[in-house]
């Protein structure tokens, strides 16, 4: 955690991952849903990032478009550049984005026991991911092996190699996926609901190991999708906040938390029962229900469940606005603050 | 005026373990061991803990539902329901004697998308229990799906239509109509609002305290979320491998526990505050 870099030191450097007007739609019966609409944003070297967003927000299948696995009928991506070490991922082809998966990005996702293939040893697993990108022999990558399993704080990793992973709990199952990911040092490791099936001592766990491999790790970026507003909280330097496709609001998790501007955001922190008002006894809920992304208004993606919406908000899509240093809101009210 | 409504006194509940050839009993596993609590009238009892602590498996014995699934299972204390005419051992009625009972118990379950019938309609859902239960006409129950479906937050309307027709939100709504409906004194709720976004999952809970006060009802709320625990309940109790270590009023197990397991799942929890500022 870089404690007191300010946005203005961050836009002097150069990003490690530059996303630009990424859209992502899916070909669904009665038309197109448009997932991902017009994303950008930087990742920095040596930062952890936060995506949050509700279930359908997009956030998922933003990091899925970065590493190129949208299942393709019936998603496409539509537009955009991600950039990546000087390459455009999206013209990459198919054998040069596997160069790229797992060895320069890595990724964890939510259910270890899905990702995890149940008829391999854990070993043979790791090893695999070692010999796709290192010339290595048998015998180097069981020492590689070796080693990033012990990182990753499993006991007695060379006898653990030749177990399956039914034979791990779930916490362990996601430390095994961590260092599969990790094993050929990538410079962006994208975890995708990475504690969201764990119970909260056990993902207290997996978020400070986390930090703390990256932080053996010079420059290395973590950009982390969830839609625990703690863990973000509690891990990220910067955070993006999504609804319906789209970007809402953007800054650092200081500005986010302390200093919300999107009305989505605000609700959101707001529903929470830790952000309650003393003497309130009940909580201040978003009214309304997430919109199916093939009906959502072609104004602002937010104003059929905002409290302050206007006039003109369904009608006009909020440019994202700067309020100053880096942070970013979509929201038309604040056309007039901002002049 | 505290009195009780229901009272769990050193349950005990071994599931057992088949092996062998001819798949006989070779071991058993405690998944309660010796819990004892008191839920009065009109309270919100929180039962907190993390994945196969026991909490799921105390809430599914008080609705009796465990001799149904799990075939062998062994549970030995007492869960005493006190009914207008005195006081049931919920564990040893038989199945009818269950039956009429379940009219005064309900409960909720987590997976809004698992725990309602797919081919029935949203109406045929809410009117199950009621055409067990109620004893009212056809035209009367109707009235009452109505009435409940609105008192939820949904429309008259929507009693015919199917459960995939609504989101998460709206289906964990009528899974809420359903206990309802046949106004039953204590209403289980097992993680209900666990797998719902944090918009919705707030106008759930706001929804679950009005209802409380509307019809004074009295809930176990089973969830593993402390904050949302602590939010909706009068007090709280911890479970850890099928134990209670601690229980007692909702802000001081949460503000200040003793257990030292308790204060290792509270200072777990994320708190939605940047680290810097704190």
């Amino acid at each position: 955690m870089n404690a007191n870099r300010t946005q203005n030191d961050l836009s002097k450097q150069k990003p490690l991952l530059e996303v630009r007007d990424l859209r992502t739609y899916f070909r669904v019966e009665g038309g197109i849903a448009k997932a991902v609409d017009g994303v950008s944003f930087d990742v920095y070297p040596d930062e952890v990032i936060g995506i949050v967003g509700e279930s359908g927000s997009g956030k998922s299948v933003t990091s899925l478009s970065i590493m190129r696995l949208i299942p393709d009928p019936p998603g496409f991506i539509a537009g955009g550049e991600i950039w990546f070490n000087e390459q455009n991922l999206i013209d990459l082809t198919y054998d040069e984005m596997r160069r790229v998966r797992g060895n320069e990005i890595g990724m964890i996702f939510q259910e270890p026991m899905t990702a995890l293939n149940p008829v391999f040893t854990v070993g043979m697993q790791v090893m695999e991911a070692v010999r796709t990108h290192q010339k290595v022999s048998r015998k180097e990558a069981r020492n590689l092996a070796i080693e990033i399993l012990d990182k990753v704080g499993i006991l007695d990793a060379d006898r653990r190699l030749k177990d399956y992973p039914h034979q791990f709990s779930g916490g362990m199952r996601q430390r095994v996926m961590l260092a599969m990911a990790l094993v050929c040092n990538p410079q962006l490791l994208i975890a995708d609901e990475p504690t969201t099936a764990l119970d909260v001592t056990t993902q207290a766990q997996i978020l400070d190991l986390m930090l703390e491999l990256k932080a053996e790790h010079e420059r290395g970026s973590i950009m982390l999708i969830t839609h625990d507003l703690g863990v973000v909280a509690e891990t990220c330097d910067r955070v993006i906040v999504m609804y319906g496709g789209k970007l809402q609001e953007m800054g650092s998790v200081e500005q986010i938390f302390e200093d919300p501007q999107h009305p989505y955001t605000r609700g959101l922190l707001d529903s929470l029962p830790s952000h309650q008002r003393p003497g309130e006894d009940r909580l201040r809920a978003i009214p309304g229900n997430v919109p199916s992304i093939m009906d959502l208004p072609s104004g602002c993606k937010f104003c059929t469940r905002c409290e302050d919406a206007v006039i003109g908000c369904e009608n006009t899509e909020p440019p994202l606005y700067d309020v100053g240093e880096g942070h970013l809101v979509r929201c038309h009210l604040l056309e007039d603050a901002v002049k | 005026m505290t009195k009780p409504l229901l009272e769990v006194k050193n349950l005990s509940i071994k599931y057992p373990i088949w092996g062998g050839v001819l798949r006989h009993k070779v071991n058993e596993v405690c998944a309660v061991d010796d819990v004892s609590f008191t839920i009065n009238v009109g309270e919100t009892l929180g039962l907190v803990g993390e994945s196969g602590c026991g909490k799921t498996t105390v809430a599914k014995s008080i609705v009796n539902i465990h001799r149904a699934m799990t075939p062998g299972v062994a549970q030995e204390g007492e869960i005493l329901f006190h009914t207008d005419d005195g006081p049931v051992n919920v564990l040893e009625l038989d199945r009818s004697q269950m039956r009429s009972l379940r009219a005064q118990i309900q409960i909720i379950f987590q997976d809004p998308f698992s725990s309602l019938n797919p081919r029935m309609t949203v109406g045929n859902i809410i009117d199950g229990p009621l055409r067990l239960h109620s004893g009212k006409t056809a035209s009367e129950r109707r009235e009452r799906v109505a009435y409940f479906l609105e008192r939820v937050g949904l429309q008259p309307e929507h009693a015919g239509r199917y459960p995939h027709e609504f989101s998460g939100g709206q289906r964990q709504r009528v899974g809420i109509a359903r206990a309802l409906a046949v106004q039953p004194k204590l209403i289980v709720a097992d993680e209900a609002v666990s797998a719902l976004d944090v918009s919705v999952q707030a106008q759930v809970l706001n929804l679950l305290q009005d209802l409380q006060d509307e019809f004074s009802l009295t809930y176990l709320f089973v969830a593993h979320d402390l904050s949302v625990v602590h939010h909706i309940s009068d007090r709280i109790a911890v479970m850890y491998l099928g134990k209670i270590v601690e229980m007692g009023d909702s802000d001081s197990v949460y503000k200040t526990p003793s257990h030292p397991y308790s204060q290792a799942l509270i200072s777990a929890v994320p708190q939605p505050i940047p680290r810097r500022v704190r």
